[in-house]
């Protein structure tokens, strides 16, 4: 067994595979991976970056939002975001807080700066379409490792770079998917494409990443993000820039007296 | 885009608003209409500086109206200093806060005023002066603490407004328990704690009395009494339970006052949020508060034993389309009401806001009964800069 695995290993050019450990089955290979993927983005403390966010109708009509993220890495537990609103203009102040945990619902607030109100939403609806777009919540929170279960699939090159492929199922039962399809590049562990199953098993969307650059000689981030809807025929590109590093942003920048400060 | 993290320098957003509200049933006054158009802009100014540790807010309001002197108004609803730090924050200056987290009213929160002439939903404040210290106590909770120089009067329709009381408000000659009348300094506090799935917020108030009991007045033999403020000096607790489980959202607030008619008295308001998912991505809640007063009859408002069911739809589409519809309806037999607002953005900088509101069944001898005609269309067209 050990040495068909090594074989098979050798033969799929998982060379620069750096775990010690074998995989046994496809579902420990997958897991690996998507280890293995989260160690290299891991330490990144916290990042602020702004997003342009451009939505796309069936017809070609776009319209455009305009958001800021800052994020915070917190140890042995999900990572904490607050989004902030700046355009359109009559939503512009609204803010998002989201604590993600790796098992669990994450804990939500949204702020309302008409009322001065911070509400807490239940985090039940990651299925939902986050501002109109073809984004789920459950697609841009923070991505755990333990959030899903992994099955490797094969190798195989897309734009002429090698990649991993493998699936992964949300365990959480709210999800609104039933399997997502992932091609990962070897060298970098960079997820260069998605493709969502909705819960009947459907093809629903496709995620492209690109542009990725590298920050603080070691974090790989992607300039851009497009989502088509296959059964809707809309789309949303996700344009991000600005990324800063090391910011020093703590945990008061995350709770729900920031999100009154949020601008 | 605001590129950097130093700060977000001093910059002017806000909008600009034509509200036309519509009653299709004649008044009862001769003095109202049956149409009121009016105008409204509140900009605000931002600045924030030091790593958006230290920042400036000041944002007036306006409201031009095309009956009805009470309502063209004008207030500042925010001009303060704020200061940040690693555990506590400082604003001073007038600001708005707002405590709770029901929805068919607001029992808890207490700091600001109401602007009543601007929506009978009392979610519309005034501007409070106030010194509000924040102490972040990590695991420990949030303590805020509050000192409130000035008084600030409800506001209230002429007697040409609509929907108001069936007798006109003496806005000029409002009273006081205490003698040093609107200049009486008030305190509060509320702490706040997040535990994982649960929040609790418990808060204390010591001043003058937000809601002012009415007082019957005669004016002489041959004219119509009014209703003169009277303005109590109160000791009010507050509490606040919110609990999140999976799609369910259950909520209590609870208030213990003295003050009021010179007997102490318990209120409280509790329910749940119950939120869907549909495929197409639409949110659909399901609403259910009930009310409950121990001054029953006496209350000077409508929620002495009613029930809210409701529904708030959220779209999720690229226009942010909302709509939220209840009815509260009186436990012990007549006079329900009713409520929805809708609202839509229209291309990149406009938003329709639709509300419909009135009442049914009513009988003589509700609180609801001086309403009977007014039930009302409200349609707002705002841009947003």
């Amino acid at each position: 067994m050990k040495i068909l695995n090594t074989f098979l290993i050798a033969l799929l050019g998982m060379s620069a595979f750096s775990s010690p450990l074998l995989a046994d089955t496809a579902d420990d290979r997958g897991l690996e991976i998507a280890v293995e993927a989260d160690k290299r983005k891991n330490g990144f403390g916290d990042f602020t970056a702004d997003l342009l966010m451009v939505l796309r109708n069936k017809q070609g009509e776009e319209s455009t939002r305009e958001l800021r993220s800052k994020n915070l890495e917190v140890e042995g537990d999900g990572d904490k975001s607050l989004t902030i609103f700046d355009r359109p203009q009559d939503i512009k102040g609204t803010a998002l807080l989201t604590f993600t945990h790796k098992t669990g619902s994450d804990d939500q607030w949204l702020y309302l700066p008409a009322l001065k109100r911070v509400k807490r939403i239940a985090s039940n609806n990651k299925s939902g379409p986050f501002m109109g777009s073809e984004f789920a919540y459950e697609d841009i929170s923070s991505q755990e490792v333990e959030k899903y279960t992994y099955k490797y699939l094969r190798d195989e090159p897309l734009d002429g770079e090698a990649m991993f492929v493998f699936e992964r199922y949300p365990v959480d039962k709210k999800s609104g998917y039933t399997r997502q399809v992932v091609w990962m590049d070897q060298d970098e562990y960079r997820e260069r494409k998605i493709v969502y199953y909705d819960r009947k098993n459907s093809l629903l969307k496709t995620l492209t990443f690109s542009g990725y650059e590298k920050y603080l000689d070691k974090f790989w981030k992607a300039a851009e993000m497009d989502m088509t809807n296959h059964q809707t025929g809309k789309s949303t590109k996700l344009a991000w820039s600005n990324y800063a590093f090391g910011t020093g942003l703590g945990d008061r920048d995350f709770d729900r007296n920031s999100l009154k400060r949020a601008r | 885009m605001c590129a950097s993290y130093a700060g977000v320098a001093g910059e002017w957003s806000g909008n600009a608003g034509v509200e036309w509200l519509a009653f299709p049933k004649q008044a009862l006054s001769d003095a109202q209409h049956d149409s009121y158009l009016s105008f409204s802009l509140e900009p605000e100014y931002y600045h924030e500086w030091d790593h958006g540790k230290k920042s400036f807010t000041f944002e007036p309001f306006l409201r031009r109206a095309q009956y009805d002197t009470a309502r063209t108004h004008a207030d500042i609803r925010e001009l303060n200093i704020g200061v940040t730090s690693e555990w506590w924050e400082l604003t001073a200056g007038i600001s708005k806060v707002y405590w709770g987290i029901t929805e068919s009213q607001h029992l808890v929160d207490i700091v600001n005023q109401t602007d009543l002439v601007e929506n009978l939903d009392t979610e519309d404040k005034l501007g409070q002066p106030m010194l509000d210290l924040t102490l972040v106590g990590g695991d420990l909770g949030t303590l805020d603490l509050f000192v409130l120089p000035g008084f600030r009067e409800r506001t209230f329709l002429d007697e040409d407004g609509r929907p108001r009381f069936g007798l006109v408000v003496d806005r000029q000659n409002p009273l006081y328990e205490n003698n040093s009348e609107d200049r009486h300094i008030d305190f509060a506090a509320r702490w706040y704690q997040y535990i994982g799935d649960w929040e609790v917020g418990l808060s204390h108030f010591h001043g003058t009395a937000r809601t002012p009991e009415m007082i019957i007045t005669p004016t002489g033999p041959f004219t119509p009494p009014v209703l003169t403020p009277f303005y109590p000096q109160i000791d009010q607790t507050g509490l606040e339970v919110q609990g999140i489980f999976g799609a369910w959202l259950w909520k209590l607030e609870a208030i213990h006052n003295t003050g009021f008619d010179h007997s102490p008295f318990f209120a409280a308001v509790g329910g749940f949020e119950y939120t869907f998912v549909l495929e197409n991505g639409m949110e659909i809640g399901a609403l259910m508060e009930y009310s409950w007063d121990e001054r029953d009859e006496k209350t000077p408002s409508r929620f002495q034993n009613d029930m809210l069911v409701g529904t708030r739809l959220t779209f999720n589409d690229v226009q942010s389309t909302q709509v939220l519809a209840g009815v509260i309806v009186d436990m012990e037999g007549a006079g329900h009401s009713y409520n929805l607002e809708a609202e839509r953005r229209f291309g990149e900088s406009w938003k329709l806001s639709l509300e419909a509101r009135g009442v049914f069944h009513v009988e003589p001898g509700d609180f609801l009964y001086q309403s009977r005609r007014d039930n009302s269309f409200r349609f707002t067209a705002a841009r947003y800069f």
